[in-house]
């Protein structure tokens, strides 16, 4: 294969500027000294990651966004690895339809879902509340929690399963000896992604959130709609660094390409 | 897991209900029902002082119909999402080219770099954007005058062209990513062969490399035009509260005026527009690469 020459390295440092550039600049002003938005000319103060700790509303949304993040990729599991396991194994009548039906959350804008949610919710006076939000969520993630646990499904080898049944295995046994430990790279991968989308869940998320239970994402685009300040940044700066650091993971463990594409086995 | 006998088969199809039911009863309860409660209350009607009224009337409809305002922001939403698929398609197709052929620790780290983006939020990724736009002192602005391209600050902030900047920065990894999986069913060795028999650099890549990645760029296209015709927090941040595209005017319909009628009537027709415009473009392309291939 041909190697890159000049112009395409210059064009590659060009597109990388422009990916990172945005991040970067975050960053920097995250670390201003000043009182106001400027890159940090004479040096670096942790002053704005400080002032963080004095507004409740960033640390109480935090929160939210990670229980909310936890429970819903854990609960969405319980539902997404019996459907991959139905997909993956039997062919029947509708089964395209509803494998369509299932990862349809992909297709819907988000904007309609909130206020398909908002409107549903609050028929039952749920608008607002936590339980609202975490059966939105578990809905919008599931087909990414879908389709990793669908991929690892596929690709098991169903011989093992077999040879367990024929040794005199339980339904049950050979569930959670054998089937579950096969799927399990697709299972931590697919609870892995599943957090991610739902911690950055913005769109959806801010028709349903309530003072008290918006999370971090929505609290932040609230705050810049009124105005931008380095305090901002320094919480931008911070979920960016989390988000760096859980990807780093996900790439050392599966290979990011493979987790985003849906493919959790891994065919290097 | 194939069988003849009728009996077998039905117990399969039994158990493979089993399994799935739970997910089917939620997203019946949870996705339909409030699809069709949205759209049923894009008929109804709403006024200042009196509410949500639970009658069967065309006024939102025939509001969206005829009022011009409407048609700019439909207009207009769609037209930054055009762009940003052409940006996209123009900037990720040769990004992911030159990625593939790079050597083993540089194609993950850049990979990393590129796709990474996709995980961060989208309010960090456009808050930066603001900051690189933002004013007299906007880094891009200072950059661009320094280098002497231009003499006084561009608008970005507030204007379609820094919404459509924004977006397509939020977008590229989607098209890169699309792209990047076309590559690798890609055989390097008939890219090879091409070059042996005499073929220049530029034939191999318009009749070789390029019919190859044409499903991953236009999958890539379906993709980024339906995330970016239905964007929020970028528009919303970058656009400001002037500049509306559908789903920032449906947000303020419902969380400002309160009129959610209204902005019920302006999602169901986005959502009715994409559906239309996806699923046709889907059947498009499907046939044409069988063709192709057949």
């Amino acid at each position: 294969m041909s190697k890159n020459g000049f112009i395409s390295l210059l064009f590659h440092t060009l597109f990388v500027t422009f990916m990172l550039a945005p991040i970067i600049v975050v960053c920097l002003v995250a670390f201003t000294p000043e009182g106001y938005l400027s890159l940090p000319t004479n040096g670096f103060s942790l002053r704005w990651f400080e002032a963080i700790g004095r507004y409740p509303e960033f640390i109480r949304a935090f929160w939210v966004s990670i229980g909310l993040g936890a429970l819903s990729s854990t609960i969405v599991l319980a539902f997404a690895v019996p459907a991959a396991l139905g997909l993956a194994r039997y062919q029947f009548r509708g089964r395209d339809a509803i494998s369509a039906l299932l990862l349809s959350p992909l297709m819907i804008p988000h904007v309609v879902l909130g206020i398909a949610f908002l409107r549903f919710f609050t028929q039952f006076g749920l608008s607002g509340t936590f339980a609202a939000l975490l059966i939105a969520h578990i809905v919008v993630i599931f087909p990414f929690a879908l389709r990793l646990t669908l991929s690892s499904a596929t690709g098991m080898d169903r011989s093992i399963e077999q040879a367990a049944i024929s040794l005199g295995a339980r339904d049950w046994v050979v569930f959670r000896r054998v089937t579950l430990p096969l799927i399990m790279p697709g299972l931590i991968s697919g609870w892995a992604l599943a957090f991610i989308q739902s911690f950055d869940e913005v769109t959806m998320t801010v028709f349903l959130a309530a003072p008290g239970t918006e999370t971090l994402p929505v609290r932040m685009f609230l705050y810049i709609q009124d105005n931008i300040d380095p305090l901002v940044t320094s919480v931008s700066a911070s979920v960016i660094a989390i988000t760096v650091l859980a990807l780093i993971i996900l790439d050392r463990m599966f290979g990011l390409e493979h987790v985003l594409t849906g493919h959790s086995d891994r065919t290097k | 897991m194939q069988s003849s006998s009728p009996f077998f088969l039905s117990t399969q199809t039994r158990s493979a209900w089993g399994l799935i039911l739970p997910s089917l009863a939620l997203f019946l309860a949870v996705v339909i029902i409030p699809l069709i409660m949205t759209v049923m209350l894009s008929f109804h009607d709403w006024g200042q002082y009196k509410g949500i009224e639970t009658v069967f009337i065309l006024k939102n409809w025939y509001e969206i119909w005829s009022d011009s305002y409407f048609h700019e922001m439909f207009a207009r939403t769609f037209r930054i999402a055009v762009i940003v698929t052409f940006i996209t398609m123009a900037l990720g197709a040769p990004e992911a080219y030159i990625l593939n052929r790079m050597r083993a620790p540089w194609k993950g780290v850049f990979l990393l770099v590129i796709l990474g983006p996709l995980l961060i939020s989208v309010v960090a990724r456009t808050l930066g954007w603001a900051l690189l736009f933002g004013g007299k002192n906007g880094v891009v602005n200072m950059a661009l005058m320094k280098i002497g391209v231009i003499d006084a600050p561009l608008p970005f902030m507030f204007t379609e062209t820094g919404v459509v900047i924004a977006l397509s920065h939020v977008m590229m990894p989607f098209m890169v990513l699309s792209i990047w999986a076309a590559l690798q069913k890609l055989d390097p060795q008939i890219e090879n062969a091409a070059l042996s028999l005499g073929a220049s650099q530029l034939t191999v890549m318009r009749r070789i490399i390029f019919p190859q990645i044409m499903p991953g760029l236009l999958s890539g296209g379906i993709i980024v035009f339906s995330l970016a015709a239905s964007a929020f927090a970028t528009p919303a941040i970058i656009g400001g509260r002037r500049l509306k595209v559908a789903a920032t005017l449906a947000y303020d319909e419902f969380l400002n005026t309160l009129n959610w009628p209204l902005g019920a009537a302006v999602a169901v027709l986005l959502l009715v527009a994409l559906v239309i415009i996806v699923v046709s473009s889907n059947a498009l392309i499907e046939r044409r690469y069988k063709a192709v291939f057949e």
